[in-house]
């Protein structure tokens, strides 16, 4: 048969090379002062840009978005050239992707800093970056689909199935939990609210997790464990099961990250069950992974790629593992809420998605480059020290969280709390915290010995942009096959079967919640926010307060004596976005209402260690100098109504009379206090919204 | 208290059974298909990244 001369495209790989680099030091940099803002708040230098609470969010979206991201398009433009022998479909697309990913990111970055944020965990971005991410999606899709429709291999190999599900499926994350309505160019709200926003926010941030962070990478271990050992994947079968079996059972756990919230219990037992059943496909890949190593192991002691890798892939096995244990409701009763769940996820973006993203830069710049790693002595060091990092960060988190979760849950033997105060519980773990940031440190450093080896490394070879490669154009046989053979040498139909299989597990457990909609179990003593309320509470996510604290108390009595009345599904209603936590940095806030003066908040706002010594939390000054904003008041109301809130129709209008008026209240009790305070400054609708929650039930209950 | 409100959804129990009658399909297939393939098929696949009759990797 006639061979075809064609060229692998090598460029965009450097490009996806030196992108996952730079972001991958910029996101830990952040990650590293936030770990230490924990002790050492000041370190914000007292401006808004650079506090905790926006901080964490540009953490978060650089090292998933920017780092693991580029890391995941590095490897697949480099490996789906070579499994398809062919060209990526268009230059073009390449580079329009390329620059596309990194002008959200640096937009990303930048709109975070300045406040812009939905407040949904790892979909912050505001509306504007949402439609720009579809659209750039799209063009990865186009150019990865068109790439395997002109291939030269007839098959697909397993690799490729991972980057298929990944493409498919954060669409359809992305686009299903990003349905807003425009308030202002910058201000969106979710069309969902409180219980359904969660539940979809948490299928979100769960299948996100799933994959952005899990399948893709799977397919690059696919693909690169054999390259790095030379020998071909353990078992191809397990293969087709773990890839079926994972997708499939993925999408159904979201739930589990809601458990004793007033999320319905059907669907809180069903991410359980899911979650425990996720275990055998997770381990099916990680013995896949770790067997791909058999009669090789002698190799894993010389070469450092494969010591990343293994323990990348242990890594693996450990987070899957440990994620279904936190979904069992009597274990997630202490770690929720605690830097367990910190700790957890470190295991997974320290170990596997770091580790790997090494060992794929060990293995892939010597190759583009064409000669030699420069040093492997420096890549061992790298090894232990970022391995090192990874105990010393995990160890420290997991101590600190039962420590702190024991202590929340403490009853003297008169039956009151131990430790009433929940900044005791913070000083208590400060040390784990600085450990913790020594740990991070340790990995930083293990990451700028990389870089310096890898520099010096592409220093000594020669880079070629276009590689030449042969290979006899794919022969269309009229040959009937069967089967999955059949299946995977057809992209089209076996995107459509990855696509059903994700959708019913998310359809089954969404539809019944919609049904239900109408008989959520309104109460009636629950109204919406007033006009200055509703400010606040834009406020509250524009400073990222939802990091740290919770708005949701969990059915415990060590919770309820700590925070009051439990929290029910009705009285969430309201609440587009839900803001309902995931961490409790600082104590839950669903019942702060009227349990402070207003002239407390005031000055907790603007030094907290003021009204609690020793506090950790930043402090806001700049709430009691800005004036409020009021230009968007009335598209707020009205956007709120179109979303089916109940503000009357032409409330909007007269809206501002309202909010003066509830203002002026507030701005009087200050000055009463000896507060010298104008009406018209941000902390007066901070105040305002913090004294508005929880009430409505107090208000029930005093009947 | 919340398989009430569910349970006012009119036929809503053919969730659980489309739900498990989807499980018991897809998995059973999957498994099948896995077993059902060729020894051949099976060496072609796993060496295709090792691509060893070429140098261009």
């Amino acid at each position: 048969m006639q061979l075809e001369t064609f060229k692998y495209d090598n460029k965009i790989v450097r490009y996806f090379i030196m992108a996952t680099v730079v972001w991958g030091v910029v996101g830990m940099t952040v990650g590293l002062w936030i770990a230490i803002l924990l002790y050492l708040p000041e370190l914000n230098f007292g401006i808004p840009y650079t506090t905790f609470s926006r901080l964490r969010p540009i953490h978060t979206n650089a090292v998933i978005f920017a780092f693991v991201g580029n890391g995941i398009f590095m490897g697949i433009y480099y490996s789906l050239q070579r499994l398809c022998k062919a060209r990526m479909f268009s230059d073009l697309l390449s580079k329009i992707h390329f620059w596309g990913w990194q002008l959200i990111i640096l937009l990303a970055a930048v709109t975070l800093a300045a406040g812009y944020t939905t407040s949904k965990e790892y979909a912050e971005l505001e509306w504007p970056l949402d439609i720009l991410i579809t659209l750039i999606w799209v063009v990865f899709a186009i150019n990865m689909f068109g790439t395997i429709i002109k291939r030269r291999e007839k098959h697909m190999y397993v690799a490729i199935w991972f980057y298929i599900a990944t493409v498919v499926t954060v669409a359809v994350l992305h686009i299903a939990n990003s349905i807003e309505v425009p308030v202002s160019f910058w201000k969106s709200y979710p069309v969902y609210a409180g219980v359904q926003d969660a539940l979809v926010q948490w299928w979100y941030g769960h299948n996100a997790v799933a994959f952005f962070l899990t399948t893709p990478y799977l397919g690059l271990m696919y693909y690169y464990m054999p390259k790095a050992a030379n020998r071909p994947v353990y078992s191809y079968r397990l293969s087709i099961i773990h890839f079926w079996a994972l997708i499939f059972i993925y999408i159904w756990a979201g739930p589990h990250h809601l458990l004793y919230s007033s999320l319905p219990d059907w669907a809180q037992s069903l991410g359980t069950v899911f979650s425990l059943m996720l275990i055998a496909p997770s381990w099916g890949g990680m013995i896949n992974g770790l067997l791909t190593l058999r009669g090789a192991w002698d190799k894993v002691r010389e070469e450092p790629v494969l010591k990343f890798m293994v323990v990348a892939v242990t890594a693996y096995g450990m987070a899957t593992l440990e994620g279904p244990m936190l979904s069992l409701k009597s274990v997630n009763a202490i770690a929720h809420f605690t830097d367990w769940i910190i700790a957890h996820v470190h295991i997974g973006a320290l170990g596997w998605n770091g580790f790997l993203t090494f060992a794929v830069l060990y293995w892939l710049i010597p190759r583009l480059w064409k000669t030699d790693l420069y040093s492997k002595k420096l890549a061992n060091y790298h090894f232990w020290i970022g391995f090192m990092g990874i105990v010393f960060y995990a160890a420290s988190l997991y101590w600190a969280a039962l420590t702190q979760s024991l202590m929340w849950k403490q009853f003297t033997p008169d039956g009151l709390l131990q430790y009433p105060n929940f900044l005791e519980t913070v000083l208590q773990i400060i040390p784990m915290y600085v450990i913790r940031s020594i740990g991070g440190l340790l990995y930083l450093t293990g990451v700028v010995i990389m870089i310096y080896n890898l520099a010096k490394t592409a220093k000594s070879g020669s880079f070629e942009n276009d590689e030449e490669a042969q290979a006899a154009p794919m022969n269309i046989e009229p040959v009937k096959e069967k089967g999955h053979r059949w299946l995977e040498s057809r992209p089209v139909q076996f995107t459509i079967l990855a696509t059903i299989a994700i959708l019913i597990g998310g359809l089954i457990e969404a539809v019944p919640l919609y049904l239900i909609k109408t008989n959520v179990p309104t109460i009636s003593s629950v109204k919406p926010y007033s006009p200055l309320e509703l400010e606040g509470r834009d406020l509250y996510i524009r400073e990222g307060c939802n990091n740290c604290h919770s708005q949701l108390i969990r059915p415990f009595r060590s919770e309820t004596e700590r925070y009051g009345e439990y929290s029910k599904a009705g009285e969430y209603v309201y609440d587009h976005p839900f803001l309902w936590g995931s961490k409790r940095t600082g104590p839950d806030l669903l019942r702060v209402g009227g349990k402070y003066p207003n002239s407390w908040h005031y000055h907790h706002f603007v030094d907290p260690p003021l009204m609690s010594p020793g506090s950790i939390m930043p402090a806001y000054p700049w709430l009691a100098e800005n004036i409020l904003d009021l230009s968007y008041l009335a598209s707020r109301i009205s956007a709120m109504r179109s979303i089916g809130v109940p503000y009357a129709d032409g409330y909007e209008t007269t809206a501002l009379k309202d909010l003066r008026e509830q203002a002026q209240l507030i701005a009087l009790d200050l000055q009463k206090a000896g507060i010298p305070v104008d009406a018209n400054k941000e902390i007066i609708a901070m105040i305002a919204y913090m004294q508005r929650l929880g009430t409505d039930i107090k208000v029930k209950t005093q009947k | 208290m919340f398989s009430k409100y569910i349970a006012t959804i009119e036929g809503v129990e053919i969730y659980a059974i489309i739900a498990l009658i989807f499980f018991f399909i897809f998995f059973i297939s999957t498994f099948a298909w896995a077993f059902t393939r060729k020894k051949d098929y099976l060496k072609e696949m796993e060496n295709l990244p090792l691509d060893n009759n070429s140098q261009n990797n």
